[in-house]
Parts: C-alpha cells; structure tokens; sequence
C-alpha cells in the first residue's frame, strides 16, 4: 500500500469514526442519566439530516442546520416527555423495547414523509469534485468540516459538563440521582435534557455526513449499532474513550474494505462488537472494577 | 393426558377454520394461516427463551434464515458438473440426493429435502451453541444488542453472498415430500393438506414446550428469570439452562424456516431482516412473555393481519407502535389485562419489574 492510499484510507476512517464517535457520545449522555441504552440514537442522526434537507429550498444552509438540529432537539424532548419520563422504576428490559419501538415509529414516520429515496444535503464547501491535497491523498472539503464540527462539539461538550452550573447537575444525577434530588436538583429535567442534547449532536453531526454519505429512513439502524460498538469499545459512559474507540472503529472498517469485499464492512464492525462483548465488556478504555457495578 | 386434552379445544378450532373456510370457498385464508403457524412456531420458542429464562434475543430472524437459507441452497444448487467429485458420490451413496430435470429438460441433481433441511436445523443448533456460549454471559443492553449484531451479520452475509442470491434471494425450491403423501408446498390444491401440516407441526412443538415448562427444566428456567444469583445459589446451572433454551428456540426457529421455505418455494434476505426479529420480540410481548398460549395466539392472529396486508404500507409501523404501547401500559401482555389480576398471585412475567433481564 502506498503511503498516498494510506493517508487516503485514514481520512475515509476518520470521517465515519468521528460520525461514530458522536452517536456514541449521544448513548453515553443518556446512558449516564437514565441507565438507558436509547436504541433510538440513530434516528436522531437520520432527522437532522431529512430535516435540512427538507428546509433547504425555503432557507439559507446555515438556517437550514440550525432550524433542524432545533426541530431535533425538540422531538428528542418530546420523545423522553411522552415515552420515558413519567415511568416508575422500568426495568431493562422494558426500556429496550420501548425505545426500539421508538425508533421503528420515528423510521416508519420518516419513510412515509420523505419516501425510500436517498437525499444529500449539497457541499457546505464547493462541489463533489472539488478536492484539497493533503499528504499526497485529495480528500473533499467537507471531510474537514465533519471532522471539525465533530471535535468542537466534543470540546463544547466537555466544558458544557465541567464549567457550566447545569452540566455539573446533569453529572450529580448520573454520579448519585438520591443525592442529587438532596441538592434541590430535579433529575427528570435532568434527563429530557439529556434526550436533547444528544438529539442536538445527532442532528448536527447527521447534517455535516449528509453530503458525503447521504441520508436516508433507514440509516439509522446501522449507525446506532456502530455508536454502540463505539460506545462499548470506549467504556460505556466515557465519552474520551468513545472518541479513540470512534477513530479507531472506523479506521479498522476503512482498511478492511482493501482486504475484504465492501459488502461485508458492515458484518466485520459487527463482528467486533461481539468479539469486544465476549472478551472485555467494558471496553478498551474502560475499567472492570467500574463496570462491575452497573448494571449489565 | 391432561395436557393432551387441554389442547383440544384449539385442535376443534383449527379444523372449524378449516371447514368454514372451505364451506364459504374463502380457502385462500388458509394460505396465509399456513404461514402466520409457522412464524408461530418460532414465536413460542421464543417465548420460552423471553419469557421463561428471561433471555431477550433481537436475532431470531436470524436462526430463521439459517435454516431456511441453507435448506433452500442445498435443495436447488445443481451438483450435475461435479457429480464424479469424490464427495458427491458419498452423498449420493447415502441417499441423501435426487436426481431430476430442470424446466428445460437439462439433468438436476440435488441435496434431497430430509437432508437438507436436518443438515441446516443442526447447523442452527451448532451457531446457537457457538453465539450463545459467549452471549448468554451478557445481559441487558449488551445481551440485547450482541443478539441484534448477530441478526445483522446473518442479514449481511445473505444479503452479500452470491450463493444465497444476494437481494434476490433463492427461489425455485422444491416441495419438501416429509412421508409419502404428505407434502409442503404452495400449490393451491395442497391448501388443506399443508394447514393441517403447519398446525400438526405447531401444535406438537406447544406441546412439548408446554410439558417442558412444567417440569423440572421449566422451573429452574423461571428460577433464572426471578434471580440467577438465587438460582445459583439453588443449585441450578444456569448457564447451561439459559444456553439449552437459547438453542432449543434456535432450533425452533430454524425448523420453521426449512418448512415456510419450501411453502413458499423461495426465500429472500428480508425474512433475516431486523424488523423480522423485532416483530417476533413484539409478537411474544403481547402475548404475555411468560405465556406459551398467548404467544401462539397473538403469533397466528398478528402474523396473519399482517400475511392478509391489513396494516397497509404501516406494517412495521403497526409493530412499533404494538411494542411501545403494550410495553408501557401493560408490560404483561394484553391477555393478563383481561383477566383482572388477582393479587398475590406470582406470576413469572410480573417479575419484570426488577432491574435484571
């Protein structure tokens, strides 16, 4: 392999390990509030995308994004109000079904309001042909701005759950819901705010893919499968090992596609889901002792 | 005997729909019931995995699609070209291939349908153990989603292999002759003869789920269910009840795939699809979880409704929407509903309530 295809194969990884990275971000929010795995994460990805797409002969691009990462959050809120937030005590078991339904209800709405069709937002940056030389390999502009967009909303996250006054209430409620309720805080606002939140980052990331991957109804399966792998392989919880998990998720499906035929790229990441579930469940990144006292 | 003749009322129904339809010449309800029994048939075993070990599983299409997948590959690859390969012979000696003629008179030689379709439910078996030694260790969001990655890469592998026709599928699959006389088939005049078959099939696997459930598997399986620490502390091996149940319904599951294959002559890659899997999970959570008749009932009611195209273009939809509403307002199932609980009593369902799947 030349050092050209390599660079070439890396930059293919980075772009879907940072989309990767920001589902499995959105499943560590909620999962550090609720205890929930939202099967649903992927669709958060898909309505960001349909929505611009759909807004985009009635407003500029910028307003597009930014009207359908609100339209998002939005339903995301709604999502956790109607479903989620007035249940005692559900078990496991219960919340999985629930958001699976959720999210066939959300693909099922999405297909009979924007059809089979595959859509694309247009390059926030010149064209598809437009390229920039970057080691020898010529990647698109808006490989920059996924990645781009991505790290900032990481970095953004971070202070947001460090620095401001409801970020650190959002951690008191995943640290300790009873000693969080002692403080005054109220862990179910606690909780629709995450649901939008990571509805928000969804959005914006599955608006930023759009042009290089498209959009379409059932998108959101694959990647809420691939978050989660992303999400396991970092340490469920843990959204700096869901960054590396994510780089390096899709580094290993860009390589793979030189060795093995594309149609089973899929089938591999998968593969490793498993492999990473039976060899070392909390992950890479994670630590066991940590691990042992969730609930699995 | 008891037990025997508990099933009774459900053997008369059977035969009045069967009477009745062919009385009004609406026989090709049949058809369709043929199907929804078979889709049943993976239904109840799952049910015992869901319901009685308390073991979700998001991949059942999967083991669906193994056993009718290899079924229909083994019954419809020509072995003609290669019928002086060492190993053909073998076959052939063993009886377990027939010959034929194509539709353009040219020579067939094939995997014989008893073979083939033992030959895939053992494979089934073999992958369930192989996934569920490792699997069954998982619970929760990683047991559900390890299932769900499980039925993906079959849906994968079927979708991207040539030899299972890529989005084609397989068609062509010849009828399945179980005894002389007795046939699986779609043709319309074997309508009555392959209704009683599925139902023969389906009632036979209630049967032995439902005496295996009373016995000492059935309570050690509920044991689970409640706490596997306290089972573990009972004595009961868990992890070999839970790998038994995730094999005995895989086993189901790929008895049903074999058979629907050959009645419906094909097969395509959306019988291994996510929704297929998720639609079964649903099905059983209506039913009751913990509740073999409910799940036979709502199996052949919903899987018919939806055979029939009652729900229109919003099939999965319908699913969905079954899912969220019977999980939020009666996580027991619709049958528990009406009859109005009574309090004190255990059910094994009603366990569900704790943090543990």
């Amino acid at each position: 392999m030349t050092a050209e295809l390599f660079v070439q194969y890396l930059f293919a990884g980075i772009t879907y390990g940072s989309i990767y990275a920001i589902v499995a971000i959105g499943f560590n929010i909620i999962y550090n509030t609720t205890g929930i795995i939202n099967f649903a994460q992927g669709e958060f990805v898909m309505l960001g995308g349909m929505i611009a797409i759909s807004l985009l002969p009635l407003l500029p691009l910028p307003l597009a994004i930014g009207v359908a990462v609100a339209v998002t959050m939005l339903i995301g809120a709604l999502m956790e109000m109607i479903f989620i937030r007035w249940l005692k005590n559900p078990s496991v078991l219960r919340m999985i079904i629930i958001t699976i339904g959720i999210s066939i209800l959300t693909r099922e709405a999405a297909i009979h309001i924007w059809g089979e069709n595959i859509r694309a937002l247009p390059y926030f940056v010149g064209n598809e042909i437009s390229t920039i030389s970057i080691l020898g390999a010529r990647i698109s502009p808006q490989v920059l701005w996924v990645v781009g967009v991505c790290g900032v909303m990481v970095v953004f996250l971070h202070l947001f759950f460090q620095a401001t006054s409801v970020g650190r209430e959002m951690r008191a409620c995943a640290a300790n819901r009873m000693a969080a309720i002692l403080c005054g805080i109220n862990p179910r606002n606690m909780v629709t705010l995450s649901f939008v939140l990571s509805a928000g980052m969804g959005a914006l990331a599955g608006c930023v893919m759009s042009p290089i991957t498209y959009s379409q109804y059932d998108m959101g399966t694959g990647l809420a499968i691939k978050g989660f792998t992303v999400a396991i392989l970092g340490g469920l919880g843990n959204s700096g090992g869901a960054v590396a998990a994510g780089l390096l998720l899709g580094a290993i499906e860009a390589f793979s596609v030189s060795v093995v035929p594309l149609a089973f790229k899929d089938a591999i990441s998968i593969a490793i889901l498993l492999l990473i579930l039976f060899v070392r469940p909390h992950g890479i990144f994670g630590s066991a002792e940590a691990a042992r006292l969730k609930t699995f | 005997m008891k037990r025997l003749l508990a099933l009774l009322p459900l053997v008369l129904g059977v035969i009045l729909v069967q009477i009745l339809a062919t009385y009004t010449g609406k026989q090709f309800y049949l058809t369709q019931i043929t199907m929804a029994a078979y889709y049943s048939l993976l239904i109840i075993g799952l049910c015992v995995l869901m319901g009685y070990a308390g073991q979700i599983s998001l991949g059942h299409a999967g083991f669906f699609a193994i056993g009718g997948y290899l079924s229909a590959a083994l019954t419809t690859r020509n072995l003609v070209v290669i019928k002086s390969a060492g190993w053909v012979r073998l076959l052939d000696a063993c009886g377990f291939l027939q010959g034929g003629k194509d539709s353009y008179g040219g020579d067939l030689l094939v995997v014989t349908p008893w073979a083939s379709a033992i030959f895939a439910v053992l494979v089934a078996a073999l992958i369930a153990v192989v996934i569920g030694i490792p699997v069954l260790k998982l619970k929760g969001h990683y047991l559900a989603m390890a299932t769900l990655g499980f039925g993906i890469i079959i849906y994968r592998l079927a979708l991207a292999s040539p030899w299972l026709g890529q989005a084609d599928g397989i068609a062509g699959v010849p009828p399945f002759v179980v005894l002389p006389g007795l046939v699986v088939r779609g043709d319309a005049a074997d309508r009555v003869q392959n209704y009683y078959i599925a139902w023969g099939v389906l009632l036979l696997g209630l049967f032995l789920l439902l005496n295996l459930i009373q016995s000492r598997v059935g309570r050690a399986l509920r044991a689970i269910h409640g706490s596997e620490e306290a089972a573990d502390a009972m004595g009961v091996d868990i992890a070999r009840f839970k790998l038994q149940s995730f094999v005995l319904s895989a086993i189901f599951a790929a008895i049903a795939g074999v058979l629907l294959t050959h009645f419906n002559g094909g097969i395509g890659p959306s019988e291994a699809g996510v929704m297929k899997s998720v639609r079964f999970v649903a099905i059983v959570a209506v039913g009751g979880m913990a509740h073999l008749w409910g799940a036979l009932i709502m199996g052949v009611a919903l899987n018919f409704l939806s055979l029939r195209g009652v729900f229109g273009s919003y099939d999965d939809a319908v699913f969905g929407l079954i899912l969220i509403v019977i999980m939020l307002f009666a996580p027991n199932g619709i049958l528990n509903l009406l009859a109005s609980p009574k309090k004190g009593k255990v059910n094994p369902a009603q366990s569900e309530t704790r943090q543990e799947v």
